[in-house]
């Protein structure tokens, strides 16, 4: 048992330590401090938005690889964190225009996406959590699509410190902030790569603690077996809607920021392929990996940039990189081969030692 | 692995050679959806650059080359193509084709001084408050004031019906100057229905709506692509109004597997039609369908006539391929309201705001083609 808890800790440790060394990396790169080292505009432009698809895929994958519950409406949380945030960011300015709170505004911006998530996700929980089989993927999928319907019909405008909100008709006084179809208009910028990495940071501790609490041992154990966990008084819906709400949560962090890194965001950019688009990052990643989720949000968004020199190819070899990927992983020879390596590794240093 | 990483370096390096070939040109960034359900506006706008650059290259003098860069209409994609185009050494964009993608490119653009002309982004929000941002097609609210002018002025109706899309900017912008401009002309609209992307297919409850308030004229601030499924369940309904729509509508009459003669009648108000008899769009439209095999639309209109305007400008503002696009940027602001560009969609000239002016002419079909209407 103790093994095992080292085991995680450092485990743990890892992926703290791989975030951190790739920002100071980046930081080093944005600095510019040596020659040759430097980041390109087009990768400068993705840091921020890596650091969302990482949050979104570390959420996601607490509720698909840790608590085992198939969810496709992640995007859906994503929205509404990106769009209450905003208003959030955009009433603070609009009412106290003299003084400068733009650290207040972003962190605020954060804490509003994260609570209206969180409360989605509660109304969507509690009556769904309680079924078995995949209805929460069926229902996650209706909200994610309700929800995109929804802001597509929503107006809100600000006239110093009071907000008019109507639904459908665009006639509203003051200053319009969500504009329907059109989305958020006029967002004031606040999104850093400083920021993006904090927020990854929070997710990770957030995420890694939770699974290896007690709380987190019960979760996973309600995945294994629900009927072993019930018959040793675990609170199923209580823990499984703890992962869901605390995912969804999440999302609505990273969606916050996505909101205040672009000038305006449109409710259709969280349609159904981005929240599968999220999904095939913890796929490939692996299912209840963390890091590997890490790593492939990351990896899986520079590549279609990467292959821009491509031309028209590029979404062919993008999708031809995704089967090889998904082949390779699961092939049991290349596992072995692996296995065998790590297994010499091993062997050699205990040679060392002896 | 190492065979296919072979190839994919050798690919590469391909690319880059046949960059570094045209050195002394001036690279001017497009950026379009030139994949993805708005792929058909993209390439329009691609291959209307290219065949511009390719004529202005032919006569000597400046070289242009077009760097085209995918952003599938989306803003996030769209800045990173921006940004990759940037670090390919665009000095001027062309871009972005989406209303949506241009709102997002058009803010980084105005922070960081590029200069940018859209060719056919058409929400008003793109140039409002930003000195940097010029737009070669009519903005949203212009097409809705200018199509209730034309049916007041024409007195075609008086009983209107709208069915737009709500959940498209383009749709709702055009929808709501025009509901303003019908009420101040004494036009009345009799019904309006609304639909979304997701329920394009069945337009029977919108039609009937239509049919039950009588309203003679059905105004379709929409894409062609329902608009054609409008007319085509109209028509099995037994309802013929006349159907009166934007420059959206253009493209219906090469749609795959449309029936023209459903089009009979129908009036759209656009700055370009391809069988215009005039010299320039003889030749555009003849060079076009060589080269691609396609009838050109108005968004490959709009992009030839911004290649042309660029070009003007930038004979005019002294832009040479070395000028870092920051630097490009005010003389191409001051050359652009100096400037008068004939092309095919009209006499083109610009004010301090980024707006164009020219006339919106409108078009009526018979036999399949567009007409001038008078």
């Amino acid at each position: 048992m103790k093994m095992k808890k080292f085991k995680n800790l450092s485990g743990n440790l890892i992926t703290y330590a791989m975030v951190v060394v790739a920002f100071l990396l980046c930081e080093l790169a944005l600095s510019g401090m040596i020659d040759g080292f430097k980041m390109s505009r087009s990768l400068k432009g993705q840091l921020v938005p890596i650091c969302v698809y990482i949050v979104m895929a570390v959420s996601l994958n607490l509720t698909v690889g840790i608590s085992g519950e198939l969810s496709l409406g992640h995007a859906g949380f994503m929205s509404l964190g990106a769009f209450s945030g905003i208003l959030f960011s955009q009433w603070l300015l609009s009412a106290f225009p003299q003084t400068d709170l733009a650290l207040v505004r972003l962190v605020g911006a954060l804490i509003t996406g994260g609570i209206v998530a969180a409360i989605a996700g509660v109304l969507i929980g509690i009556p769904v959590l309680r079924l078995r089989g995949d209805y929460l993927a069926i229902v996650t999928l209706a909200f994610g699509e309700i929800i995109r319907n929804l802001l597509n019909c929503v107006y809100f405008s600000l006239e110093g410190a009071s907000v008019h909100f109507s639904f459908l008709d665009p006639n509203l006084p003051g200053t319009v902030v969500i504009n329907g179809p059109m989305g958020a208009i006029g967002v004031k910028k606040l999104a850093s790569f400083e920021a993006g990495f904090l927020l990854v940071l929070f997710t990770l501790v957030v995420v890694l603690n939770l699974i290896n609490s007690r709380s987190g041992r019960a979760i996973m154990a309600i995945r294994d077996n629900r009927i072993a966990a019930e018959s040793v008084g675990i609170h199923v819906t209580k823990y499984r809607m703890l992962a869901f709400v605390i995912s969804a949560a999440l999302a609505g962090m990273a969606g916050a920021l996505y909101g205040l890194n672009y000038s305006t965001v449109q409710a259709a950019k969280f349609k159904f392929d981005t929240s599968i688009l999220v999904l095939v990052f913890v796929v490939l990643g692996g299912i209840g990996n963390i890091r590997g989720s890490i790593i492939a949000a990351t990896v899986l968004t520079v590549l279609p940039e990467m292959l821009r020199d491509f031309g028209t190819y590029r979404m062919l070899i993008y999708a031809i990189v995704l089967i090889v990927v998904m082949l390779a992983t699961n092939s049991p020879m290349l596992r072995s081969t692996l296995d065998g390596l790590a297994g010499k590794l091993k062997n050699a240093k205990e040679g060392d030692k002896a | 692995m190492k065979k296919i990483l072979a190839i994919a370096l050798a690919l590469a390096m391909m690319m880059t050679a046949s960059f570094a070939m045209a050195e002394e040109a001036i690279k001017i960034g497009v950026i379009g959806p030139m994949t993805g359900p708005y792929a058909v506006y993209g390439l329009a706008v691609q291959y209307g650059a290219q065949i511009a650059a390719e004529e202005i290259n032919a006569q000597g003098g400046i070289q242009l080359e077009i760097l085209a860069a995918d952003d599938q209409g989306d803003g996030e994609l769209g800045v990173n193509a921006y940004n990759d185009l940037l670090d390919d050494g665009a000095n001027i964009m062309l871009a972005t084709v989406t209303s949506g993608s241009c709102l997002a490119v058009s803010d980084v653009a105005y922070e960081e001084r590029v200069f940018m002309l859209t060719p056919s982004g058409s929400a008003d929000a793109i140039t409002v408050g930003k000195d940097n941002i010029y737009r070669v097609c009519f903005k949203d609210s212009a097409q809705g004031l200018a199509s209730a002018q034309y049916i007041a002025d024409h007195k075609l109706a008086t009983k209107i019906g709208v069915i737009y899309n709500n959940a498209l900017d383009y749709s709702i912008g055009i929808y709501n100057s025009f509901k303003t401009k019908a009420a101040e002309l004494g036009l009345e609209i009799v019904a309006e229905a609304a639909f979304s992307d997701d329920t394009n297919a069945d337009f029977s409850v919108q039609i009937s709506k239509m049919q039950e308030a009588g309203a003679e004229l059905v105004f379709l601030p929409i894409y062609y692509t329902p608009a054609s499924l409008i007319l085509s369940q109209s028509a099995s309904a037994g309802y013929s109004p006349i159907f009166f729509g934007v420059d959206g509508m253009d493209g219906i009459l090469t749609l795959e597997g449309f029936d023209k003669t459903l089009a009979e009648g129908v009036m759209l108000l656009t700055p370009f039609s391809a069988d215009a008899e005039d010299e320039l769009t003889r030749n555009f439209v003849a060079t076009y369908q060589a080269k691609y095999g396609e009838i050109p639309n108005q968004f490959a209109a709009d992009a030839y006539d911004g290649v042309y305007a660029l070009k003007a400008a930038i004979e005019l503002a002294g832009i040479t391929a070395d000028t870092a696009p920051e630097d490009a940027c005010d003389p191409m602001i001051a050359a652009m309201q100096q400037i008068e560009v004939a092309g095919l969609t009209g006499t083109m000239r610009w004010d301090a705001t980024g707006e164009v002016d020219k006339t919106p002419t409108a078009v009526v079909i018979k036999d399949g083609v567009y007409v001038g209407a008078k």
